[in-house]
């Protein structure tokens, strides 16, 4: 009897005190306890019975590479679980002159200038080793030494140039096929349309490989597989529902949404030969160049297919083709001036996020012009297009693959 | 476009589109490939401006240039100084027994100790009396020899040395390996005369070696045996006139793994990588120069000594009174190999000469250095 009695009580305590005149009391006692925990932690130093007298964890990521004709500089990243200190820098295993920018112990997270007057030798390899004051040794190499371009006018015109030939031409291309395209009869429009989603669905697993790569090449505190994937996966939310705040986007809305996709793509690769250039590793041919561009063409008619029955306004054409493939130049600017792996991997998670969104929206585009729903996306034209749409994306990827 | 641009470039992929770029490239393209095969000679010339600007700075140091350690050891903190290292010989407590026999008394301690072994970078060594190397004993032949050991660090240690002993003084185990508390007296007669060493012969071997337990052990011959050639074993016995004409030197080529991957990160001549680089040692050039020489590095086969525009008469383990090998300019040792090193400047202009390991490794790695060759040693 007492039990049930005490029961009810507890059932109603929280309720009761919670509509209470001191219910603000309830936030403070979290606080409150949260804040004893951190003075026991600071006041006790209970981690002093795990000290061992191992040295501390040390981390070094270089985050950029300049070779000038004053010789190596690199921008290092300390992700140390404390303050670190470069004693001193081996390049090719010897033991060069260097300068600390700002000087002294590096505190986690921080990053420094390394200056080394290292005579580098054109087109041949090199290693930098860090050598902290614990003796831990830090490798970074230069596969190719070149030196790194100084950005001036010409040679941000002459990337905005590349970057207009494979960003912004292909697009372009692309969308001139619409006149042609204009009379689709509904087979070719789905299939048109499952090309869409072939090519977007190569360019997504392109995207996230490319963005885990350069996550790997992140320092450690960035923690860049997870930060790739809350960036796409928020990238890809957030753009889902900007674009159904007035229902499910079709025509112009929806080839707007494949343009962002494809241009955040785009952002994402020019940074990409941006930073290249700026590491010196960028060796372009004709071929190459050229393989990318017809690569890039099948963009243009996949943002063509929702506005094939639309008629919109001829400036839209420009505006779709400055979405889709300006970004390309603005990310070779980007990536040639200032670069870090954690940027480029971020920049294309929100990039992989779009197109999975333009994905989605396509697919239910196409679904939505049948009325057998998703059973309508199982016929021949929907299949074949979306099995040729990824067939010829794989297939001019690899007249660029080195 | 990691396929068109990869940053893992394999040099032959790179000189690939290296050539198609040269092929003619469309518009803008070849620009910006442009950039990728640069001007050869601009390049060289800055290079040279800014050596060149880096070596003026730096005096005494343009021979490597900027291929150098940055900064200065603080020997004090250390508790030991490489360039006195060179003249710092033990020679330990004398003794007479009632028959009339040197007994030679030394005190040699184990211990823990953080040394510095290049500008900011530390390495946790265990060490004999707190230095690495360890102490220069230097005994004559014939003399009584006891070395008292005490173990103040944190490992089992012994004092294993070169030389002819019993079984039971070997500092092997079960044979002078000895507990930390623990003291142990190594009991045995200077010989063969020259130019030895001692080191911990705990297990794991490697590890107490490369941890820097490991000293100079040399032993004079006594001129009296060695009638036919006194003058030369005078001028080798500690304390004669004959020997305090010549300059010697105790030097012990080491390297430190100071990530424990089996690899060396510094190599030096007593501990300290480019200390003789960056504090030349003066040398008299009207007085001969003798250099009792030990190798142990660790985690290498061999390591060298080269000497640069002079040659030296080598006396390979010191254990003969004429040369082993003559008029030669490198020598090789393998681990634990050592010997004796004559040669003077007399004939030479004043000035720096280098010496060095002559795997270029090595040298880069901080086993270099310079005589400074000079009028008169103040
Ligand atoms: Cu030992």
């Amino acid at each position: 009897m007492n039990e049930r009695v005490e029961h009810d009580r507890l059932r109603t305590a929280v309720p009761v005190s919670g509509r209470g005149p001191f219910s603000f009391l309830w936030l403070l006692l979290p606080l409150a306890v949260l804040g004893l925990a951190v003075w026991w932690l600071i006041a006790t130093n209970p981690l002093a019975s795990f000290g061992n007298g191992a040295p501390p964890v040390e981390n070094i990521t270089v985050e950029r590479t300049i070779l000038d004709h004053n010789g190596i500089g690199l921008l290092v990243r300390a992700g140390g679980s404390e303050p670190m200190k470069i004693a001193q820098v081996q390049v090719d295993a010897g033991y060069w002159h260097f300068e600390q920018e700002p000087s002294g112990p590096i505190a986690r997270g921080d990053t420094a200038w390394i200056r080394i007057p290292f005579p580098w030798i054109v087109g041949e390899g090199h290693t930098v080793t860090f050598v902290t004051s614990t003796g831990a040794t830090f490798e970074h190499a230069i596969p190719v030494a070149i030196a790194t371009p100084v950005a001036t006018t010409s040679t941000l015109v002459s990337q905005a140039i590349l970057g207009a030939f494979v960003g912004i031409l292909p697009v372009a291309v692309g969308l001139m096929f619409y006149p042609a395209l204009r009379g689709a009869g509904p087979a070719t429009m789905d299939f048109l349309l499952a090309m869409t989603i072939g090519l977007l669905g190569f360019l997504l697993v392109d995207t996230f490989e490319d963005a885990f790569e350069f996550a790997g090449g992140s320092a450690a505190l960035f923690q860049g597989p997870t930060m790739v994937i809350l960036a796409a996966v928020a990238s890809f939310m957030l753009l889902t529902a900007f674009g159904r705040r007035e229902g499910r986007p079709t025509g112009l809305a929806l080839a707007t949404y494949i343009a962002i996709g494809i241009g955040l793509h785009n952002l994402g690769e020019g940074l990409a030969i941006g930073a290249a250039f700026a590491a010196g590793a960028a060796g372009l041919g004709t071929f190459l160049v050229l393989g990318f561009t017809l690569h890039n063409i099948t963009e243009g008619i996949g943002i063509a297919a929702p506005i094939l029955k639309v008629r919109p306004p001829l400036w839209s054409f420009a505006g779709l083709t400055l979405l889709a493939g300006g970004p390309a130049v603005l990310g070779m600017w980007i990536g040639s001036l200032a670069y870090a792996p954690q940027w480029s991997a971020l920049a294309l998670a929100i990039g992989a996020g779009a197109i999975l969104q333009v994905i989605i929206e396509v697919g239910a585009f196409l679904a939505g012009r049948h009325d057998k729903g998703a059973a309508g996306l199982l016929t021949l034209p929907v299949l074949s297009g979306i099995g040729i749409g990824v067939a010829f994306m794989y297939l001019t990827a690899m007249l660029v693959k080195i | 476009m990691r396929r068109w641009l990869p940053f893992d470039l394999s040099r032959r992929g790179f000189l690939g589109a290296g050539i198609l770029a040269a092929g003619g490239a469309a518009l803008s393209a070849r620009n910006a490939a442009g950039q990728a095969t640069h001007d050869h000679s601009t390049m060289r010339a800055a290079q040279q401006a800014s050596t060149a600007g880096h070596a003026a700075k730096q005096d005494h140091l343009t021979a490597h240039g900027a291929m150098m350690t940055v900064g200065e050891v603080d020997n004090a903190r250390n508790g030991f100084d490489p360039t006195a290292m060179l003249t710092d010989w033990d020679t330990g407590e004398v003794t007479k027994r009632s028959d009339g026999r040197t007994v030679r008394t030394f005190e040699v301690t184990g211990e823990d100790k953080e040394i510095e072994i290049a500008p900011g970078v530390m390495f946790p060594a265990w060490t004999y009396n707190g230095r690495v190397p360890g102490p220069a004993l230097r005994a004559t032949e014939g003399d009584l020899l006891r070395i008292v050991f005490k173990n103040y660090g944190s490992h089992p240690h012994s004092m294993h040395f070169h030389g002819i002993h019993s079984a039971r003084m070997d500092g092997v185990p079960g044979a002078g390996v000895i507990d930390p508390g623990e003291e142990f007296v190594y009991e045995f007669e200077a010989k063969p005369f020259g130019c030895h060493l001692y080191h911990c012969h705990a297990l794991p071997l490697a590890r107490h070696m490369h941890k820097g337990m490991y000293g100079l052990f040399v032993v004079d011959p006594d001129p009296a045996r060695h009638p036919d050639m006194a003058d030369v074993a005078k001028s080798r016995l500690l304390g004669t006139p004959e020997n305090a004409n010549w300059q010697e030197m105790a030097m012990v080529m080491n390297a430190f793994d100071t990530t424990f991957d089996g690899e060396n990160e510094f190599y030096a001549c007593n501990t300290v990588a480019h200390c003789y680089a960056k504090q030349p040692i003066k040398v008299d050039r009207n007085r001969p120069v003798r250099i009792y020489l030990v190798n142990v590095t660790e985690f290498d086969p061999i390591n060298s000594f080269h000497l640069h525009a002079n040659f030296f008469d080598y006396f390979d383990q010191g254990t003969t009174l004429t040369p082993t090998l003559k008029t030669v300019d490198l020598i090789m040792q393998c681990q634990a190999q050592r010997g004796i090193l004559e040669f003077s400047f007399r004939d030479h202009e004043p000035g720096l000469y280098m010496f060095h390991a002559h795997q270029a490794e090595f040298t880069e790695l901080g086993w270099v250095g310079m005589f400074d060759v000079v009028e008169a040693v103040s």
